[in-house]
């Protein structure tokens, strides 16, 4: 096989992988602060698809460019979910967390069904399409822009989280709940924070992902659950975990894709995940 | 206990009412194939969802993976029926066995997660089964398979031109699986399933072992759903991965008990009666553009119960039940002590 050939799946696979990892800080996120898993989370990820591709429809605002608008909108949306909905089921059963995410995937996957149908829709000639020749190689525009911002984003997310104050009170709280209430952090606002900072995320992955794949209501399915199998390899509630584990299941997807079945991509990657919980729960670099 | 006796005959009452409705509402539908039809898929989902809250209910362990039992019974059933020729009576209960096996095999390992490990995990296995059939051209791959059309009849338990029969057998179905259920939940083995949902280690103190019951709930629950799916095969006459694997099938199984009440009886049939009409309906109404209202009013169910009413449907209806037989002063009494006792 030639260099070039494997020279663009490892730029495809780490394009991918920095998305997937993206998407799975989100997750993590709020996982390690509140216990909480997100199973909207996947739909966080096509509202921010959606939102980017109507930017660029209608105003012709290319989605590299939308991604800093689209994080910021994503992050009130996040807040939003936490005071309207998550805050009402916390100390609840885990059956009502459960379901109270669940629900909120089943309605806002219907919601862009009702709105915008079931058609793909893909934003076209993005100032990222085409491909971009290094050294002989040419590599795909789209997946080496989306290493970047997601390179960017999660080097930004990690200042935030472990270098300043807020990022103390934060982890403070994802610590030790009491603990932290009894020195005076406010758990309920470092919980919004989480979830406003987590859909942040996912919302700069939708964009950048919008340059390159097409949007529908269940464009959230397949990234969802690789997104759980990256925060379960990387250690429930770990951001470096998250990071280097989807960057790791970008390749791993890439290069099955390419050597095994394009069809089956994703079924080592599920099985991964069976692996991982069963043989060793806490990951790479999780606490537990 | 007088108040429970009292409680008891009304709900004998409503069961009789409701059965003679059920058994009658052919004959007094007529000729309206389009009711039918929606019928026979309220009893087809009730039993999905009574199958689903074995496990999901009693025993606690949701699963959001149960379209891999669907998926089982109704290809083994299409393997059998189509491809050797069985008898359906053989096929359907071949079926049940084979997702109460594969039930098995993925809860030996997968019942040693708890809380969200053990939904994603069902979640991965749906999907990884969905995408593996989709692939395998002995099963037809993402072609399906159909079943042979065979003479009208019990003997073959197909009914082409009269679908009356399938309705039949569905309501058959479901009044076995709702009896099955109802022992099930007073029996000694239903109150340790609801004790390994509420508090696992002190059941293992006890000295019952969780992961045997869980096994056998899983089992259970497995087979009833895979019977489902073998029926649904006879019903459509043939499965293809997105009408018997697809994830969204597994939310729908999952979503029935949740609205309608989860770990109780009436709450599978609550939440396939008010499911069902309100999708076939919402079809209608917007003439099939796939709009998917249903499923919006759902989602938005969901979150207010899970909100509000973590006992679903069943736990509302059963509350204005008893609400309007207490005295209004009672129960204004009793609203106040529960707001006292929460705060």
């Amino acid at each position: 096989m030639s260099e070039q050939l494997f020279a663009q799946l490892l730029v495809s696979g780490l394009g991918m992988g920095f998305i997937f990892a993206l998407i799975a800080i989100g997750l993590t996120l709020i996982y390690g602060v509140m216990d909480v898993v997100n199973f909207a989370h996947g739909e966080f990820l096509m509202v921010a698809m959606y939102a980017s591709f109507l930017a660029w429809q209608a105003w012709g605002v290319d989605p590299i460019v939308a991604v800093p608008v689209v994080a910021a909108a994503m992050f009130a949306f996040g807040v939003g979910v936490y005071w309207l909905l998550v805050r009402r089921v916390l100390g609840k059963s885990m059956h009502s967390q459960i379901f109270a995410t669940f629900g909120l995937m089943v309605f806002l996957q219907a919601l862009a069904q009702f709105l915008f149908g079931a058609d793909y829709r893909a934003v076209q000639q993005s100032v990222l399409s085409g491909v971009v020749e290094i050294g002989g190689i040419a590599l795909p525009g789209p997946q080496l822009a989306s290493m970047a911002g997601a390179s960017v984003a999660t080097a930004l997310l990690y200042v935030l989280v472990f270098r300043t104050r807020t990022g103390r009170l934060l982890r403070a709280a994802s610590q030790d709940r009491v603990a932290a209430s009894t020195l005076g952090i406010d758990a309920d606002r470092m919980y919004a924070l989480a979830w406003g900072i987590g859909a942040a995320a996912v919302g700069a992955a939708g964009a950048l992902l919008s340059s390159f794949y097409p949007v529908f209501p269940r464009v959230g399915g397949a990234f969802v659950l690789v997104a759980y199998v990256v925060v379960a390899l990387g250690g429930f509630g770990s951001i470096h975990g998250a990071l280097v584990a989807g960057v790791l299941i970008g390749l791993l997807q890439t290069l099955a894709g390419f050597y095994v079945s394009s069809q089956l991509k994703f079924v080592p990657v599920y099985a991964l995940y069976l692996l991982v919980v069963l043989v060793r729960p806490r990951g790479l670099f999780g606490r537990i | 206990m007088g108040d429970r006796v009292r409680f008891s005959a009304r709900w004998a009452a409503l069961l009789a009412a409701g059965g003679l409705a059920a058994l009658a509402a052919p004959a007094l539908l007529g000729e309206r194939p389009f009711e039918l039809r929606m019928l026979t898929i309220v009893c087809l989902y009730a039993t999905l969802g009574h199958g689903w809250n074995v496990l999901g209910g009693y025993a606690g362990q949701s699963s959001l993976g149960h379209g891999v039992f669907f998926g089982a019974g109704a290809y083994v059933t299409a393997c059998l029926v189509g491809l050797l020729g069985a008898s359906p009576w053989l096929a359907l209960p071949a079926g049940a066995l084979a997702a109460a096996l594969i039930g098995v095999a993925i809860g030996w390992p997968c019942f040693r997660l708890r809380g969200h490990y053990f939904v994603i995990a069902t979640l991965v296995v749906a999907e990884s089964a969905f995408l593996l059939v989709n692939a395998w051209e002995p099963l037809g791959g993402a072609m399906g398979l159909n079943l042979p059309i065979r003479p009208d009849g019990f003997a073959n338990l197909q009914f082409g031109r009269d679908k009356t029969g399938y309705y039949y057998v569905a309501l058959a179905m479901l009044a076995l699986v709702t009896a099955l259920v109802w022992a099930l939940q007073r029996s000694s083995f239903g109150f340790v399933l609801r004790a390994i949902r509420d508090d696992e280690a002190a059941v293992r103190s006890l000295g019952f072992s969780p992961a045997r019951y869980k096994q056998v709930a899983m089992a259970l629950s497995a087979a009833i759903v895979g019977a489902c799916g073998g029926f649904f095969a006879q019903y459509v006459l043939f499965v293809d991965p997105p009408s018997v694997l697809a994830l969204s099938l597994s939310v729908t199984i999952a979503l029935i008990p949740i609205l309608g009440g989860i770990g109780t009886v009436s709450g599978p049939i609550i939440g396939a009666a008010v499911l069902v009409p309100l999708s076939e309906y919402s079809r209608v109404w917007f003439s099939g553009t796939g709009r998917n209202v249903d499923l919006l009013v759902y989602g938005a169910l969901i979150m207010l119960i899970s909100v509000y009413r973590p006992q679903g449907l069943a736990g509302v209806l059963g509350d204005a039940l008893r609400g309007a037989r207490a005295p209004a002063g009672a129960r204004g009494a009793g609203a106040q002590t529960g707001a006292g006792g929460a705060g």
